[in-house]
Order: C-alpha cells, then sequence, then structure tokens
C-alpha cells in the first residue's frame, strides 16, 4: 500500500507536489484562552500563527502548536475522531469538538478563538474540572436496573423499543451541551442536558425497570424543570443529540404519569 | 516556605514568582458546583406543579390582560373616560370583580414564580436566596391580600 501511494506522488513530479502542498496551505491565528496557576492567577489571550491546511481540523492546529512551538500549551484529547468526547472547548464562542472542526468551516480569515468550556472550573488552558459534571451523570443511575433472575441469554427488545431511545444512546459525555446551557452557568447544581439525556436513555428502555425513580430525581429541584428550552444544548451536540427534545420527553413523561 | 524569604529577598522578582507549582494561583469556581454532597431529591412535586402553572397561568393571563388593556386604554374613548366612576361602574357588576380577582391572583403568583426561578438562577450563596425570596413572598402576600381586599370592599359612596 506504501507504495501506491509513492508512485502516486512520484507521477506527479516532485516540483509539483511541493507546489502544491505550499499553495493549499493558509495561514491561520489560533487566539488562545491561556490560564496557568503556577505562574498567574490570570487568564490571558495568546495568539499563535501557523500555515496550516484548511482541510484539517482544529485539533490538528492544536498539535501543530504543543508539538512545534509551545509545549506548555494544555487540552485534553484521546480518540481524535469524536467518539471519547475528551476535546469539547469553546470555539469561536460555540462549543465544538476540536477534532470534528474544520479549519476551513470556522472562517479562518479571521483570529479563530479557543478556550475552555463554561461552567466549570479552569485548571490549565483548556483543562476544565469534569467532577461535577461526572456527579449528575453518576447521581442519574445511568445503568441497567433490573429485578428478578439474570436471564441466560440477552435481553430481548423490539427493535420499535429500541428505536423509542436511540438518539440518547449516541452520547459521549462530552459536556459540550452542558457546558453551553445558562442554568448551569449560573448553578452548578442544576443536572444539566448530559446527565437528563443519559437519564433518558434508560428511562425510555422498555428492559429497565428504574425509570420511575429516575424520573423521581429529575422532578426535583434541580432536575428537568429547570430547563428553560434555550436551545443552546442542541445546537452544541457534536453527535446531533436533539438534547431538548429529550429533556421534554422527560417532562412530558413526568407530567403524563404523574396525573 | 521558601519561596516566602525569596519574595522577601527579591521584591522586584515578586510578581513573577508569587505563584508557583508549589504555590499555585487559587481556579475561579462555578457557582454551586455539584458534589457528592449536593442535596437528594425532596421527593414532592412542588417543581412540576410551578412549571405547569406558568404554562396555565399565561394562557389564562393572555385573554384577562389583553382584555383589560382593550377595556381600559383602547375600547370607548381611550385612558380619558378612565376615573372614579368608571372603575365604581365596572366593580358593580360581580362579572368585572371575578376577572380583576383572577387577573390579580394570576399574574402575581405567576410573576412570583417567575422571580423566584431568576432568584435561584442568580442568587448564588444559600443567605442571599433566603432573604431575597422572604422578601418576594411577604409583597406577593401583602399585593394579593390587598388588592383582594380592595376589590370586595371597594364603596363607591366614599368621599
Ligand atoms: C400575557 C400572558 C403571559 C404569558 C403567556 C406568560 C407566560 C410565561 C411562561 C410560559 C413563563 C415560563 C418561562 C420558562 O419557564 O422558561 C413565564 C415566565 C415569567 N413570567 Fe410570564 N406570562 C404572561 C404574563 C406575565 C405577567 C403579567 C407577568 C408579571 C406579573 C409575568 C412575569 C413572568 C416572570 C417574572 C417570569 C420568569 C421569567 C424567566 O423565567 O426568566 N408574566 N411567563
Ligand atoms: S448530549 Fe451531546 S453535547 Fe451533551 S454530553 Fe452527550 S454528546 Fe456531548
Ligand atoms: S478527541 Fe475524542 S472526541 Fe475529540
Amino acid at each position: 500500500m506504501g507504495t501506491a501511494t509513492l508512485e502516486k506522488n512520484d507521477s506527479a513530479g516532485p516540483v509539483d507536489s511541493a507546489e502544491n502542498s505550499a499553495t493549499h496551505l493558509i495561514t491561520v491565528t489560533l487566539r488562545i484562552r491561556r490560564f496557568n496557576p503556577e505562574v498567574s492567577e490570570e487568564a490571558k489571550w495568546e495568539d499563535f500563527t501557523l500555515e496550516i491546511d484548511p482541510k484539517e481540523r482544529v485539533l490538528d492546529a492544536l498539535h501543530k502548536i504543543k508539538w512545534e512551538t509551545d509545549g506548555t500549551l494544555t487540552f485534553r484529547r484521546s480518540c481524535a475522531h469524536g467518539i471519547c468526547g475528551s476535546d469539547a472547548m469553546r470555539i469561536n464562542g460555540r462549543n465544538r469538538l476540536a477534532c470534528k472542526t474544520l479549519i476551513k468551516d470556522i472562517n479562518p480569515e479571521k483570529p479563530i478563538t479557543v478556550e475552555a468550556i463554561k461552567g466549570l472550573t479552569v485548571l490549565k488552558d483548556l483543562v476544565v474540572d469534569m467532577d461535577p459534571f461526572f456527579q449528575a451523570y453518576r447521581d442519574v443511575m445511568p445503568f441497567l436496573v433490573t429485578t428478578g433472575n439474570e436471564p441466560t441469554r440477552e435481553r430481548y427488545q423490539s427493535a420499535e423499543d429500541r428505536e423509542r431511545f436511540d438518539d440518547t444512546t449516541k452520547c459521549i459525555l462530552c459536556a459540550a451541551c452542558t457546558s453551553s446551557c445558562p442554568v448551569f452557568w449560573n448553578d452548578g447544581q442544576y443536572f444539566g442536558p448530559a446527565a437528563i439525556v443519559n437519564a433518558h436513555r434508560f428511562i425510555f428502555d422498555s428492559r429497565d425497570e428504574a425509570g420511575e425513580q429516575r424520573l423521581e430525581i429529575l422532578n426535583d429541584r434541580d432536575g428537568v424543570w429547570r430547563c428553560r428550552t434555550t436551545f443552546n444544548c442542541t445546537d452544541a451536540c457534536p453527535r446531533g443529540i436533539e438534547v431538548t427534545k429529550a429533556i421534554q420527553e422527560v417532562k412530558r413523561a413526568l407530567i403524563t404519569r404523574r396525573f | 516556605m521558601s519561596t516566602e524569604t525569596t519574595q522577601a529577598a527579591e521584591p522586584e522578582d515578586a510578581q513573577v514568582t508569587l505563584y508557583d507549582v508549589d504555590h499555585p494561583a487559587p481556579v475561579i469556581e462555578p457557582p454551586r458546583a455539584r458534589t457528592g454532597k449536593t442535596p437528594k431529591a425532596s421527593r414532592t412535586n412542588f417543581e412540576m406543579y410551578g412549571w405547569l402553572f406558568m404554562r396555565l397561568s399565561g394562557i389564562v393571563l393572555v385573554v384577562l390582560v389583553l382584555g383589560h388593556l382593550l377595556i381600559q386604554l383602547v375600547l370607548d374613548g381611550g385612558v380619558s373616560k378612565i376615573g372614579f366612576a368608571f372603575v365604581a361602574g365596572r366593580w358593580a357588576s360581580p362579572f368585572w370583580q371575578v376577572w380583576d380577582l383572577a387577573m390579580l391572583w394570576l399574574a402575581m403568583l405567576h410573576g412570583a414564580n417567575g422571580l423566584r426561578t431568576v432568584i435561584n438562577d442568580y442568587a448564588e450563596r444559600d443567605t442571599t436566596r433566603f432573604w431575597l425570596k422572604w422578601l418576594l413572598y411577604a409583597a406577593t402576600v401583602f399585593t394579593v391580600l390587598l388588592g383582594t381586599l380592595v376589590i370586595f370592599t371597594f364603596d363607591p359612596n366614599i368621599r
């Protein structure tokens, strides 16, 4: 396979390919919100200018900066392919995954701002303390609860029953939704959209038996009734989950089951 | 500890060496973070009823408030007609008494519950929350009771 790629390059001619790769690079400025408590209590913006292929992602730009310019730049990433949920950040004022955001899609003519997600404690640069986020997740019991004997084979479920909660199974716990919610910014005790999405995942699962309990948890002061249908969460979700709709479905379930 | 002596010895460096690995700057924590100790569910339907009430009272208020504005400000000569006699005439009828009573109660409770939401959103400290809500509830009870009293004890022959 390696040879095939090489041959392709060769046929294009060395001068041509060099020119090509040079011309499709563009100059972009990343304006990154830096914070290092070991140096200063102030967070400040820092500009990095680099040459990059516009079809690369913001994560590639961050890598380039970290590997070639400033090794102290700190951010989380793991899979680099939109599935682990570790690199949610506020890019040009919107929560996105750096690994799913192409440079060309976010107006590279202007400086691209990159900051940590809001509403969680910034520990360093783009890294936030995710503990409160995962505490809310834990509090909705995000695991299958059943009674009776364990079946000797898989638990059957019809295609329609599976479809009922399909959307909310896609969550990768990136916190883009919760950290885009103004209610969460102001009061971190609110469960937040991500926890509700993951409760929804089990509340509407025909195999689960603790739906009532989860509804009870979300019926409380810090539960679904604090949602003001801002739709920030739906806009932010990199998995395209209809987050606000899921929250409304939990509200509706509460109302229909309580009356 | 060694840092303290360094700082004292080199004051011109104080700004640079104020924070280091062993003495990091304080981080900025968001308001009211959720922890394992966050109070657990209270097991009441209060928030649900509050949410439903906002929507139901809102629907009724559309009719009551818009009707009220129409009658008071637009129809039959607009504001110029409003006077003691106009009010006395309307409150002579039980229909308008009930209309105004419903509007008073619904708007006050709707507004109060709305402000409760706003306080929950913006007041960070528990004591701030407590006092703001106490003030809100006191003002609401006072206004609702006083308004109700006036609607029912209004005396058109007062001078
Ligand atoms: C005219 C018809 C009205 C309708 C249809 C209506 C509807 C609503 C609804 C549905 C909410 C809840 C919003 C949410 O939970 O996200 C709300 C909130 C609120 N309403 Fe009304 N309302 C009306 C009149 C009034 C009046 C007359 C007052 C003042 C006495 C008032 C004061 C408030 C306040 C303070 C809030 C909370 C604001 C917030 O949540 O940010 N509303 N209204
Ligand atoms: S619902 Fe979407 S935005 Fe929220 S945590 Fe899950 S994947 Fe991220
Ligand atoms: S690095 Fe895994 S989701 Fe972006």
